[in-house]
């Protein structure tokens, strides 16, 4: 390790950088592939069957109790969906638009993964802070992200040149425009009490004074802290429902409705194309779920066993700790996506946008003049 | 030659390319081509704010302008249909005065670069973070009253908008 | 005729109970498949698929109880069969006589494409001799096209046995019945 502290110090944030990214980018993609596993899983559970369990791999599946155990789980199929994905044939239609047709999934995938650069998923492993870039406006740079986002389904639809995905298309980038705003204006409370917009001391707000949804662990009782209750949960509730909405998963998927639009704006796309539009779903996804416990869950941090502070020099297993309690919080969403899945019916579109521009927005306006009121009368 | 230079001459080089390339695209003469590169041409508008300092002008320009005002340009382009405009035949009187006023613009735009202050708009003299933004806009300084104003101004025109858009009640 | 629909009380308004009535029954359904109830879902090649009487699998010939042939070569079946897929060759005067004593002919030569039947029944429905049975039989695989034309040993092999018309063990048990009934004052 001599020769790491050899290097220069732009050398050596260069090299930790591309470090953490690789590592992010690659447990991200694994991740995604997963979770399409535990979707269908999950699924199965939900509707009293069993899900994907026949991939069966020729050497791992003769160890005596492991390998069946991993074949029932259905463990090897996202590796069985991804060579799929290649082998496939992917054509390209003679009557789409070539450019946006092969632009318009890498527009899809690539916001979804930008997020996740801002989001501290760790506290500090040796020196290195765990966070990918430490961002003085990281949540207004996440916002900015996803709004570019929309770019992809657009073009998806307006590239195929026909009127099923085109109407698919329209109808699901109205929808995430319009909960995108209750989405921003969701979050401003928690701007509001905090102070900050730094995500890494946003955690560092709520490791003192309780987590930002149910602010009365940690700070104790106050006549601040008590008002603030309110305010903390609708904050929360409306980013649930938009983030629902803007990875357009049920209740909110009336755009890609598998059985009433065809497919909606992928109905066109063929194998690696519709893997990367399906990739970016479940990568905003998991961006939407790390937001949520950055934001409002306390990120790394637990309020007991003094896990909710940076750890000094010697202890990197508490590092480690912190980036596995992250990641439990971030999969305990994931997993609440996948069930309310199964729970709501889908929401018709104009109830849809009813719900988005007449409910959700006054009500997070409302929500931030109660913020304000609260916090200028208990003299902040 | 330091990164925040090859930086900006990256940014403001792809500015004007961009910018360019939207009235002048040799890809195809399709109105959804040159609102695309409207779109990059923001983006690295936005780039060259984050040299400035203005890290939060930055994220909001991409935030409201790539994200919301470029996509509801690009709604009304793709659902009106637009045909792909005809060659205009070129006439002398457009010409000139195109021209005229061109070079007009650009005289302007030279005097009021060479005859200002060319080092103190380069290097910034306020670390701009987002709470002396607030307080500037908000409290200490002048910008209070046009800031409502322009607020008020946005409400006018979408209202104004609505009502001309409405089916007549019978 | 009109349906009434209450209005919604406000608590129902709020959506609230809806919802985590939702949730608990999405989660009973989870924990249950996870640990106590077995799931619905066959796994199909490990367990055998059972099927109804009445299913319509793949049409076998049948032997009656002392091993003959019931086929007597009417073609029936394939004039009615819908894709042509029964091809049957009479015996014709020179051919081989009949496997059972009351039978006139019988064919000499039967065969089903197995690639060309629709499974429809209508063989079955029309034969007069009770000889042609759509069995349970639904997967069908073969490596060559030729190797899917069943001829008549292997549909005889498929087919098992059924018994046939025996009308006068039928008419004797019929006469032993008329004895008991009506019944005797």
């Amino acid at each position: 390790m001599a020769w790491l502290d050899s290097l220069s110090p732009q050398t050596q944030f260069v090299f930790f950088t591309l470090l953490k990214i690789g590592c992010v980018l690659g447990l991200l993609l694994t991740l995604v592939a997963y979770a399409v596993l535990a979707e269908r899983k999950v699924s199965a559970l939900i509707q009293d069957r069993v899900g994907p369990n026949r991939v069966n791999l020729p050497l791992i599946g003769s160890i005596p109790f492991l390998g069946q155990f991993l074949t029932k789980l259905g463990f090897w199929h996202p590796l069985v969906d991804g060579v799929k994905s290649f082998i496939k044939e992917d054509f390209t239609p003679g009557h789409v638009r070539k450019i946006y047709f092969w632009l318009a999934p890498a527009i899809s995938l690539v916001p979804a993964f930008l997020v996740i650069a801002v989001i501290p998923f760790g506290s500090t492993l040796g020196a290195q802070k765990m966070v990918i870039a430490d961002l003085n406006v990281g949540i207004l740079y996440t916002f900015g992200i996803v709004s570019l986002g929309v770019y992809g389904v657009v073009l998806a639809g307006y590239a195929a040149n026909s009127k099923f995905p085109f109407l698919g298309g329209i109808r699901a980038s109205a929808q995430m425009i319009s909960y995108e705003i209750a989405m921003g204006m969701s979050v401003i409370p928690v701007f509001l009490v905090v102070g900050h917009l730094n995500l890494g001391k946003i955690i560092e707000h709520q490791a003192q004074n309780g987590w930002n949804v149910l602010p009365i662990f940690g700070g104790g009782f106050s006549a601040q802290t008590l008002l603030l209750v309110p305010c903390g949960l609708v904050s929360f509730v409306i980013f649930f429902i938009s983030a629902l909405a803007e990875t357009n998963r049920l209740p909110f998927d009336m755009a890609e409705s598998e059985s009433e639009l065809v497919s909606g704006y992928h109905t066109e796309y063929s194998s690696m194309k519709f893997g990367m539009f399906f990739i970016g779903e479940y990568a905003n996804m998991f961006a939407g779920a790390a937001m949520m416990t950055t934001l409002f869950f306390g990120g790394w941090t637990l309020p007991f066993f003094g896990l909710d502070v940076a750890p000094v020099a010697g202890e990197w297993w508490k590092g480690l700790l912190h980036i596995g309690i992250f990641m439990g919080k971030m999969l305990g969403f994931m997993f609440t996506f996948m069930w309310i899945r199964w729970m709501l019916p889908r929401f018709r579109y104009d109830q849809l946008m009813d719900l988005g521009w007449r409910r959700m927005i006054p009500l997070a306006l409302a929500n931030i003049i109660l913020t304000a009121g609260v916090l200028a009368l208990t003299n902040r | 030659m330091a990164l925040p230079d090859i930086l900006f001459y990256l940014f403001a080089f792809l500015t004007l390319l961009f910018g360019v390339l939207v009235v002048a695209n040799p890809f195809s003469r399709n109105p959804v081509t040159s609102a695309m590169f409207l779109v990059l041409t923001i983006c690295a508008m936005a780039g060259l704010f984050v040299l400035l300092n203005a890290f939060f002008l930055a994220a909001v320009q991409i935030l409201v302008y790539a994200g919301a005002v470029m996509v509801l340009f690009l709604f009304v382009i793709m659902l009106l249909d637009l045909k792909e405009e005809q060659r205009r035949k070129i006439n002398l009187f457009g010409i000139v005065t195109g021209t005229g006023a061109v070079l007009g613009l650009g005289f302007l735009l030279t005097r009021t670069i060479w005859g200002g202050d060319l080092e103190q708009a380069a290097n910034p003299r306020v670390i701009g973070d987002t709470k002396a933004l607030g307080l500037e806009l908000f409290t200490k300084g002048q910008f209070l009253l046009p800031f409502e104003i322009v607020s008020v101004l946005l409400l006018v025109a979408m209202v104004g908008v609505i009502l001309l858009s409405k089916k007549e009640l019978k | 005729m009109i349906v009434k629909r209450n209005a919604l009380t406000w608590f129902e308004r709020l959506y609230l109970p809806a919802i985590i009535g939702g949730l608990k029954v999405t989660t009973r359904h989870f924990l249950n498949t996870l640990t106590t109830k077995t799931p619905v879902t066959q796994q199909y090649p490990e367990e055998p698929t059972r099927v109804l009487p009445g299913y319509r699998g793949a049409p076998y010939l049948v032997r009656d109880q002392d091993g003959a042939t019931k086929c007597v070569s009417c073609q029936l079946c394939e004039f009615v069969c819908p894709p042509k897929a029964i091809r049957i060759t009479p015996p014709g005067p020179t051919g081989k006589p009949a496997d059972r004593t009351n039978a006139e002919k019988m064919p000499e030569e039967f065969e089903i494409n197995m690639l060309r039947c629709i499974f429809c029944g209508l063989c079955q429905e029309v034969c007069p001799e009770e000889a042609i049975f759509l069995k349970s039989d639904f997967s069908l695989t073969g490596l060559a096209r030729s190797e899917m034309i069943y001829d008549k040993d292997k549909l005889l092999a498929l087919g098992g046995t059924h018994p046939g018309i025996q009308k006068w063990k039928h008419k004797l048990d019929e006469a032993k019945e008329q004895e008991t009934f009506p019944v005797k004052v």
